[in-house]
């Protein structure tokens, strides 16, 4: 069984028609891309995921069990967490208080628990301090979230997604205005959760990323799937490259980019 | 003197509302504009049951807290899914409906009130205005240190969270929706506890006292004092209460100055007089620190006399 099962979900908007009978599953320990044009559907996917939204119709199923139309803080306790497009911190919390409260668990679930002291739960400390050293985010602990650059957003959020021990990981564009330079710090630090066996979900604008990490892709177009395979063979679909380029075939040259380099990095929005 | 310590009663029931009302609109950042009718109900059943059913005083505070809680506890869960804007608008609409069930409900003794409520005793003794203004600076005290206590629980943070943003906080799995109505109840039930002390003290209720305006006000000595804080609030009552007290002629256009002080306080000082970054808090805390540098400094390194 899968451990997350999307099951032809279709998503509209009044008239408009978001997800067209999306499917597909995501195994445990899978990393899986999801890419495609702008307005293809990629984060009305997410937020479908993560409870945001309520499907018009299909199933969510997540450990077999039906999640859709559910929220999203009992998606986050049964271990669905997201990152966001934009980053949103807590930004009057310090950088450690955004980890520690989102590592609470049932500490902010049960009202009986939320009414505890904060300061007496040791084994969560050092879970928030191993985090923020795999993050990166160690010598900002004591600054206000507000006081971060992207790259260091960037990093809260994903430390923030990871804080309870997810069994899914939902990244929403996670490379998104973080500039060349913070491009493989970050895929690097992606590359590190997966392989201690976290199951990945990427949303990404940017191909050439979204590639390089994954081991399935699934591509997006006007909210219906058009390609599901590996990195290889969906960088040689044809259905792919019109998607893309907005014509049929198309010389070489013109496919996405295999690897982020130069000006067509993340940012360029 | 007694004059003063009516005064001083006066502007710690201000404090009470503003302390309780930083928790919905500091903490957790909704608007409410319905504070005062929540301290009506209070003050309303308090004084129904002292005069109809000689309830005594004691018995009053935590039925008026009760009663005041569920009706938070109702209306917050009505409205709080709103968006902020929206919430605003709803909860001054509550506080009309409110007002307006006092003045056509008989059982609140319609437009004329209710009238000789009878004063409390305490070992057989009737209050005096001492005893109102050490109760009212007992429940002020208590109000404070729960919402001390709150800011220091994973509640509290959760409410933080809510504030800074609400999306994010149900993606890291906080109960938005919950946690809202139980901050609102609370802040309620304080309020409404508020008026049990306020009905005995006046010896009389009336419809008008509750009204929109003084919501108004209540909200505006917590802007001015500085949103978020417990020093803010107490401290924004305490000025803004004591105020038209001490200047007669402030008295006389009270909302015209209320209206003008909020006005440049949120043009120039938005997190008000105290505050979290108030120019007065970085003020004391770079002199403090400064004492504290030059203490230490003095005792290793003592300055040169003579060159």
């Amino acid at each position: 069984m899968a451990l997350l099962e999307i099951d032809s979900v279709t998503v509209r908007f009044g008239g408009l028609v978001a997800l067209r009978e999306v499917a597909f599953d995501v195994d445990e320990g899978q990393f899986i891309s999801v890419i495609g044009p702008n307005g293809a559907g990629k984060t009305t996917l997410f937020n479908a995921i993560a409870g945001v939204i309520k499907p018009s119709s299909g199933r969510i199923r997540f450990q077999g069990r039906e999640v859709q139309g559910s929220n999203p803080s009992h998606m986050s306790h049964l271990g669905v967490r997201r990152t966001f497009q934009v980053a949103r911190p807590f930004a009057s919390m310090t950088v450690r208080d955004n980890v520690r409260l989102a590592a609470a668990g049932r500490h902010v679930l049960q009202t009986a628990r939320a009414l505890g002291l904060r300061g007496r739960v040791r084994p969560l400390a050092d879970r928030v301090d191993g985090l923020l050293e795999t993050t990166g985010l160690t010598a900002d602990a004591r600054r206000k979230a507000s006081e971060l650059n992207i790259g260091g957003l960037r990093r809260l959020e994903i430390a923030r997604a990871l804080a309870s021990e997810p069994k899914v990981l939902l990244l929403d564009e996670p490379a998104a205005g973080i500039g060349v330079d913070g491009l493989r710090p970050l895929a690097e630090l992606i590359r590190g959760v997966h392989q201690r066996g976290l199951t990945v979900l990427l949303v990404e604008h940017y191909v050439g990323f979204a590639l390089s990490l994954s081991d399935q892709v699934i591509v997006l177009d006007e909210g219906a799937i058009i390609a599901h395979g590996t990195p290889e063979h969906v960088r040689n679909d044809e259905r792919v490259i019109a998607a893309y380029l907005g014509k049929a075939g198309g010389g070489q040259g013109d496919r996405p980019p295999a690897v982020p380099t130069g000006p067509d990095a993340p940012g360029e929005r | 003197m007694s004059y003063m310590i009516v005064v001083g009663v006066t502007v710690v029931i201000y404090a009470i509302l503003t302390v309780s009302l930083n928790i919905v609109v500091g903490y957790v950042g909704q608007p409410n504009l319905a504070q005062s009718a929540f301290f009506g109900i209070g003050a309303y059943f308090a004084a129904v049951f002292s005069t109809q059913h000689h309830t005594s005083f004691w018995l009053t505070i935590p039925l008026a807290f009760a009663t005041a809680g569920i009706a938070g506890l109702v209306l917050g869960a009505i409205s709080l899914r709103l968006r902020e804007d929206f919430l605003a608008i709803t909860t001054i609409g509550l506080n009309f409906v409110i007002v307006a069930v006092f003045q056509y409900v008989p059982f609140f003794g319609g437009a004329v009130g209710i009238y000789a409520i009878p004063l409390p005793s305490i070992a057989g003794h009737q209050f005096g205005n001492n005893a109102f203004l050490t109760v009212g600076l007992i429940m002020l005290a208590f109000v404070m240190a729960v919402s001390k206590y709150l800011e220091h629980t994973w509640f509290g943070a959760s409410l933080t969270a809510i504030r800074d943003d609400q999306t994010a906080a149900s993606s890291v799995g906080v109960p938005v929706a919950s946690y809202k109505v139980i901050a609102f109840t609370l802040s309620a039930a304080f309020a409404g506890m508020a008026g049990s002390l306020y009905a005995p003290f006046l010896s009389a209720v009336t419809p008008t006292s509750f009204g929109f305006i003084e919501s108004v006000i209540v909200l505006a000595m917590l802007i001015f004092g500085g949103l978020g804080t417990i020093r803010g609030a107490v401290l924004g009552a305490f000025i803004l209460g004591a105020l038209p007290e001490a200047f007669r002629f402030i008295s006389n256009y009270r909302l015209l100055t209320f209206g003008a002080i909020l006005v440049l306080m949120l043009r120039f000082q938005p997190v008000g007089l105290v505050g979290e970054g108030s120019v007065l808090v970085k003020l004391t805390r770079r002199a403090t620190e400064e004492l504290r540098r030059r203490r230490r400094k003095g005792t290793f390194d003592p300055p040169a006399t003579a060159v």
